[in-house]
Parts: structure tokens; C-alpha cells; sequence
């Protein structure tokens, strides 16, 4: 496959271009419009922001930013960057080696490891819920953040397994064979050989990683309480029935966005091939 | 629990057969090591506990009552298959799941298909349209419901009055067509998701024979339908699978728009209820094993005709 996402070459039409051209751009701005509303909204006041029809121009206002932070949120901020950080951390420490056994020195039977680690992917992750909460329970394990980093280090791992496995594939034999002429150990291999060169993969699959932990709402919902809770569980809890919270319920949307809507266009390139595991590039 | 996706042998590369009489046994397990690690997490976190579910979905284990606790057979299963409840959740996965997936297809493949030409803007329209993936799903049902759905305040309706003046209809989306309220704000973050595999599927099509076509009398129609399409299949198959798997698995939008009610509840968001209110374990495991058969019987039948795509990419 080599359809690169970015810019390659598109297929000129000849005639009725500028229709198709600004249907795209209709298309985009309807896609992208919830957002721009969103990011408007939470700069309006509450009073301005539940007005109908709505009042476009209204005065801006840090109001709503400034009450999402009076109701606690940053110990739950906290959580959720550490549960993405470390969980991504562990999944390139285990994934890295294991891409290594499955592209570049395949062990035998290696297709159905690869099958395998995909297929823990199509299992849905409320038939596990029950008894990891029951295991966490007995061991004292609930509400806390590690149990979070474990399980979203295996939610990420088939993913970065396949996506690092894809990356390596590229790497010339060649200069593996040097390397291992010259009595290079894995370790070495690994790191002063292999690494370099796949590093932009790597940070590509982190981010995506870190995508995917940030957003998770199950886990962290069921297995978390007040210590250990994530940003996502933090959003569905604040939103009373009492009183005007659009602008609020807008800049808390924004500010827990903000880290996903970075690093995935940071990924952009990478994303479709992250998104399906490695398979389409 | 594992899905049976093993490719043809036929297709295993040689790289995989070719080395074994010289590295043999020596070379073995040096090469498992790094392997082992992941695997073993692997093995551990994620089919441990679905043996788990497996197990107490045959038992009759309720929080409430723990001294009936007990070898229930297929009652559970029996329960949960003639409950109405689950029933229903069942008829709602699948809706929702299809209703998604298509209508995420069908426009995902319009916005590639414009997005596959030279255009002023095209990056800008790309990264637009990447946009509403990368909102925090549960931020982004919030988003619909309060800041789109809402009756009083909702952009839809503010919409209506600026057309319509004063007198404009204001309907109660959510409460009207709760489930269509799902399925559009799903929609919305599911076409990017859509678009990017299809684009990168359209990209990666042979251009000279398409100028060929072309050169020869084709018109565009019959170029994208005996050759866009066909070479395109496999990737709407890929992307329908993989968004499939994770439109099944939906809580997030369930949970934050209708909180399962006016008949909206799914089985994740069933089992989530069961267990973790109602806390009827052996319940919730036997909905848990149907969640799983679904997904597997989606998968396996699936997977077979898009693991072409894996195959290309896995012989090195």
C-alpha cells in the first residue's frame, strides 16, 4: 500500500471542480461547525450562551473556564495524564520487543501471535468488566489509579503491537545483519540499531496511545471512585439540572479535549494507520 | 477467547519456514524472549477474566444474596434471552451498530471521494473533517446534547428561529427520536474515522491504469464503478469491521445522552446496569457471553475477507 495520507498526488477532474471543491469545504465547515460552536459557546456568558436564537456576537468571557476550575477538576486531570502516560509508557516497553519477535527475527508461528494479539481486541471489554471488578474489590485494588494504568496498557497493546510491527517491516535487513556481524546483543540491537530508526513510528503509536487511554470512559467509570477518578468520569458528574451550565458544560468539553485534540493532530499522518492496526498505511 | 483468524498457509511468507534448520532449537527461544513479556500480560489481563465470565455466567451469584450462590446451568442464559429487557438491548446494539457504521460509510466515502482531488483548501477540509474524532467522546455526547439537542438552547433550534422567525417549531430532539439523537452525534465522530481509511484506500489506487480507463473511452462513472469500487472494497470491508467492533462496544454515548432510558439501552450499557446496580453477576456474565459471541461471529466472518489487507502487509 503505498497511499500516503498526506498530499499525495489527487486526481485533477476537468470541469465542475469548483463545485465538488466548495461542496468540500461545506461539507468540512458542517463537520467541523458542533466544535466552533462548542469553542464559541464556552467564551459566552451562561446567560448569553442559553439565549434562542442565539446571540452570535455576545460579549466574550473567560466566565465559563473560570467556574469549570472552581468545581476541583485538575486532581481528575491529573489522573487521566497519568494513567495515559504511564499506560503508553508500558505499551511501547512491551510492544517494542514483541514487534521485534513478530517482523524483524520472526518466531515460528508468528501470524498467529499477531492474529491473536488482534483478536483480545475484538473482545468486548464489558465481558472482562465483572471480574476485574470483583478482583480488584478483594484485593483492595479499587480506586486506584494503577489498576486504570494496567488495563489500558492492555486495551493499547494489540493496537501498538501491530502498528510498531508494521513500522519495523521497514527497517533494511541490511543494516540488521551488520549489527549482528559486528556481535551486537538484542539489547544493543534494539536500541542503538532498531530504535533510531523507527522513532517517528514510535511517537506516532504513543500518541495514539495516549488517544485512546484519555478518552476511556468504562473502565474508569465502574473502577474508580473520588481518588482515583479520570477527566471523562469528572465531565459526566458535573452537570447538574440546576441552574445554566452550557458554557461551563462547553469550556469543561474543551479543556479535556484539548490533550487528544493536540496529539492527534500531532499523529494526523499516522492516525488512519493507527486506527487500523496497521493495515492500511 | 480468541477469534479464529488464522490467514491460509499458502500465504505464510517464506520468511517464517525458510531459516528453521539453521537456527533450530539455539536460536529458539532467544528469539520468544522479547515476545514473552507481552504475550503473557496479554494472556493475563484479557482472557483470565473473560474465562472468569465464562464461568459465573453458569452460576446464580447475586451480590445481595451471597449464601444462594451456586451451579445455575443455563439459567442465566435463559433469563437474559427471554427478558425483555435484554431483548430490546439486543434490537438496540444492532440498530445502532448499523444505523452508525452505514451512514458513517456511505458519507465517509462521498467526503473521500471529494477529498481525493487537487482542491485550494484540501489540507484545511482534511483536518476539518479529522476534527470530530478527536474530541473526547464523552465530551462530545455532552456537546450534542446540551449544546445541539437541547429544546430551549440548542443550536438546532436556534437555527429554526433564525430561518423561521419567532413562531419556528421547536421539537425536543432527544425525547422524539432518542435513538436517531445517538445514532447522528455517533455519526458525526464516526465519518472521519470512515473518510481517512477510504482516502488512504482511493489514494493507493493504481493511477495509470485509471488513466488508461481513461484514455480508452471510460467515463467517470463506469471508472469508479468497475475499478474505484472494486479496489475499494476491501477497505469499506475493513473500515465497517473496525467500526463495527468499536460501535457495538458504545457506553459513552449512551450513557451521557439518554443514560440508557426511552428504550436507548444497549448491552454494554445493560451489562453495566445489571452488575454494577443491580449487581446480578451471573446475569451480567451470561449478557457479557452474548456481547462476545456477537462480536466474535461479526468478526470472524468479517475478518476473513479484509485479512487480505493483513496479509499484504504482514509478508516481509
Amino acid at each position: 500500500m503505498s497511499g500516503q495520507v498526506t498530499m499525495v498526488k489527487g486526481h485533477q477532474r476537468r470541469g465542475g471542480g469548483w463545485a465538488l471543491s466548495g461542496l468540500a469545504w461545506v461539507v468540512g465547515l458542517l463537520f467541523v461547525m458542533p466544535v466552533l460552536w462548542m469553542l464559541l459557546t464556552s467564551f459566552h456568558s451562561e446567560e448569553d450562551a442559553a439565549k434562542n436564537p442565539p446571540d452570535i456576537a455576545a460579549p466574550l468571557t473567560l466566565d465559563g473556564y473560570k467556574s469549570f476550575f472552581d468545581t476541583g477538576p485538575w486532581p481528575s486531570l491529573a489522573n487521566s495524564l497519568t494513567a495515559s502516560v504511564l499506560s503508553t509508557a508500558f505499551v511501547i516497553l512491551l510492544a517494542f520487543p514483541a514487534a521485534y519477535a513478530l517482523s524483524i527475527r520472526p518466531v515460528r508461528k508468528w501470524t498467529d501471535v499477531l492474529f491473536f494479539f488482534l483478536s483480545t481486541k475484538m473482545l468486548p471489554v464489558v465481558a472482562g468488566l465483572l471480574p476485574i471488578y470483583l478482583f480488584a474489590q478483594s484485593v483492595g485494588f479499587l480506586d486506584n489509579i494503577w489498576l486504570l494504568i494496567i488495563l489500558y496498557t492492555s486495551m493499547n497493546l494489540p493496537i501498538a503491537v501491530w502498528m510498531l510491527r508494521s513500522f519495523l517491516s521497514e527497517v533494511p535487513v541490511e543494516i540488521l545483519e551488520a549489527a549482528s556481524v559486528d556481535g551486537a546483543s538484542l539489547g544493543r540491537t534494539l536500541r542503538s540499531v532498531v530504535a533510531p530508526v523507527v522513532t517517528p513510528g514510535i511517537a506516532s503509536v504513543a500518541l495514539i496511545c495516549f488517544i485512546f487511554s484519555w478518552n476511556e470512559l468504562l473502565f474508569a467509570r465502574v473502577l474508580t471512585g473520588t481518588v482515583a477518578q479520570t477527566a471523562p468520569v469528572f465531565l459526566t458528574g458535573f452537570v447538574t439540572s440546576q441552574g445554566l451550565f452550557l458554557a461551563k458544560v462547553c469550556a469543561a468539553s474543551i479543556v479535556v479535549s484539548l490533550p487528544v485534540l493536540i496529539a492527534g493532530f500531532a499523529a494526523q499522518d499516522k492516525l488512519v494507520q493507527g486506527l487500523s492496526l496497521g493495515a492500511v498505511k | 477467547m480468541s477469534v479464529d483468524t488464522k490467514p491460509a498457509p499458502a500465504t505464510k511468507p517464506k520468511h517464517s519456514g525458510g531459516d528453521k534448520t539453521l537456527m533450530r532449537k539455539t536460536g529458539d527461544w532467544a528469539r520468544r524472549a522479547p515476545l514473552l513479556p507481552a504475550l503473557i500480560f496479554m494472556i493475563v489481563v484479557t482472557q483470565l477474566p473473560f474465562v472468569v465470565t465464562l464461568i459465573t455466567s453458569f452460576m446464580d451469584w447475586n451480590a445481595y444474596y451471597p449464601d444462594e450462590r451456586g451451579f445455575a446451568g443455563i439459567d442465566n442464559f435463559r433469563r437474559v434471552l427471554t427478558d425483555a429487557n435484554t431483548r430490546s438491548a439486543i434490537w438496540v446494539t444492532i440498530l445502532l451498530t448499523a444505523g452508525v457504521v452505514l451512514i458513517s460509510l456511505v458519507l465517509g466515502l462521498g467526503i473521500a471521494l471529494l477529498l481525493d482531488r487537487k482542491f485550494r483548501g484540501r489540507g484545511a477540509v482534511r483536518t476539518m473533517m479529522i476534527t470530530p474524532f478527536l474530541v473526547v467522546p464523552v465530551a462530545a455526547a455532552l456537546l450534542w446534547k446540551h449544546a445541539l439537542y437541547n429544546p430551549s438552547y440548542g443550536l438546532f433550534n436556534g437555527v429554526l428561529k433564525w430561518i423561521f422567525g419567532e413562531n419556528a417549531p421547536q421539537p425536543d430532539w432527544i425525547s422524539n427520536q432518542p435513538l436517531w439523537s445517538i445514532i447522528f452525534a455517533l455519526v458525526w465522530q464516526w465519518t472521519p474515522f470512515m473518510m481517512l481509511i477510504l482516502l488512504a484506500g482511493l489514494q493507493s489506487r493504481p493511477l495509470d491504469v485509471i488513466e488508461a480507463a481513461g484514455i480508452d473511452g471510460a467515463n467517470q462513472w463506469e471508472i469508479f464503478r468497475y475499478m474505484t469500487l472494486p479496489h475499494l472494497r476491501q477497505y469499506l470491508e475493513l473500515s465497517a469491521l473496525l467500526g463495527s467492533i468499536y460501535v457495538v462496544q458504545n457506553f459513552d454515548a449512551v450513557f451521557t445522552i439518554t443514560s440508557g432510558g426511552l428504550g436507548t439501552s444497549n448491552l454494554p450499557y445493560t451489562i453495566y446496569q445489571t452488575f454494577y446496580t443491580a449487581h446480578d453477576y451471573g446475569r451480567a456474565s451470561a449478557a457479557g457471553v452474548i456481547v462476545v459471541i456477537g462480536t466474535i461471529a461479526i468478526a470472524t466472518f468479517a475478518l476473513r475477507s479484509v485479512s487480505t489487507l493483513f496479509r499484504e502487509e504482514s509478508g516481509r
